[in-house]
C-alpha cells in the first residue's frame, strides 16, 4: 500500500480538480436545466456525432474516471474517521478503489465500443 | 487468604472515552469539515450518472430517451439539486485549498494566494462556458 500512496494521492487531487472545474456546469445542465425544460437537451444524433471525436472520448474518460478515484480516496478517510472504522482499513480501501476501477473499466469499455 | 494466587496476563488498558459517531455535530467547524468530506459522495454520484448516460448513448436513441425521462422524475431532480449544492461546495473549497497545498514560484518569488485562487475561478468560468457552448449547440 505504501508504495502506491503517492499515485493514489495524485489521482485524488487530479480528480478533485476535474470535479471542481467541470462537474458544476455538467450537473446544472444535465441534472437540472435539461430535465426542467429551462434549456433543450441535446439530441441523440448530436451527442453521438460528438462522440465520434477521439478528443471528446478522452475528455469523457477523464471526466468520469478521475473523479471516481477522487471519491475513493476521500470517502475512505470519511469512513475511517467519521464512522470510526479504523479496524476495517484494508477492506474499505479495497472496496473503494475497487469501485473506482470498475467504473473506469466500464467507461473505457463503453467508449471503446461506441461505433 | 486463598491458597492459590490468581494471575492474569498483564495487559495495559488505556483510558479512552467513547466518542459518538455524531462528534462532528458538536462544533460548527467540525460540521463544515465533515460536510466537505461528504462532497465526494455526490461527486461519485454524478460520475455514475454520466456513466449511465454514456451507456444509454451506446445502446441507442430509445435508451437515451429513457435516460432523459428518468432524470425528470422527482427523485432524480431532488438528488441532482442536492448533488449540485455539494459539488459547488466542493469546487469553492477546492479552489481556495490549492494555494495551501501547492506553492508556486515565479522568479524566486512566491505567487500570492489570491492570484492562484483567482486563476482557478477564471479557469472555472472559461471551462464552464466552453462546456455549455458545446452542449447547447445540439
Amino acid at each position: 500500500m505504501g508504495r502506491i500512496t503517492p499515485l493514489l494521492w495524485l489521482l485524488f487531487s487530479a480528480g478533485g480538480t476535474v470535479a471542481a472545474l467541470l462537474f458544476p456546469v455538467h450537473l446544472v445542465l444535465t441534472g437540472l436545466a435539461f430535465p426542467l425544460g429551462w434549456l433543450e437537451a441535446p439530441s441523440y444524433e448530436f451527442l453521438h456525432r460528438l462522440l465520434t471525436h477521439p478528443m471528446i472520448r478522452l475528455y469523457l474518460f477523464v471526466l468520469i474516471s478521475l473523479p471516481l478515484f477522487h471519491w475513493a480516496h476521500r470517502f475512505r478517510y470519511t469512513l475511517y474517521d467519521g464512522l470510526q472504522l479504523k479496524h476495517l482499513t484494508e477492506l474499505i480501501a479495497v472496496l473503494c478503489y475497487g469501485v473506482a476501477f470498475l467504473g473506469t473499466a466500464m467507461t473505457a469499455y463503453l467508449l471503446w465500443n461506441i461505433p | 487468604m486463598s491458597a492459590e494466587p490468581h494471575y492474569t496476563l498483564y495487559h495495559p488498558r488505556w483510558y479512552r472515552r467513547r466518542v459518538s459517531v455524531w462528534w462532528w455535530l458538536q462544533n460548527r467547524s467540525y460540521t463544515w469539515f465533515v460536510l466537505r468530506e461528504l462532497t465526494s459522495v455526490f461527486v461519485a454520484f454524478f460520475a455514475v450518472v454520466y456513466l449511465w448516460q454514456l451507456r444509454a448513448l451506446a445502446q441507442g436513441p430509445e435508451a437515451y430517451g429513457l435516460f432523459l425521462l428518468r432524470l425528470k422524475t422527482p427523485l432524480f431532480l431532488a438528488l441532482d439539486t442536492v448533488a449540485f449544492l455539494f459539488v459547488l461546495f466542493h469546487a469553492i473549497t477546492w479552489f481556495h485549498l490549492t494555494p495551501k497545498a501547492m506553492v508556486f514560484q515565479v522568479r524566486g518569488k512566491r505567487v500570492p494566494d489570491w492570484v492562484i485562487v483567482g486563476s482557478n475561478y477564471a479557469a472555472w468560468l472559461v471551462l464552464s462556458g466552453a462546456v455549455a457552448f458545446t452542449l447547447l449547440r445540439g
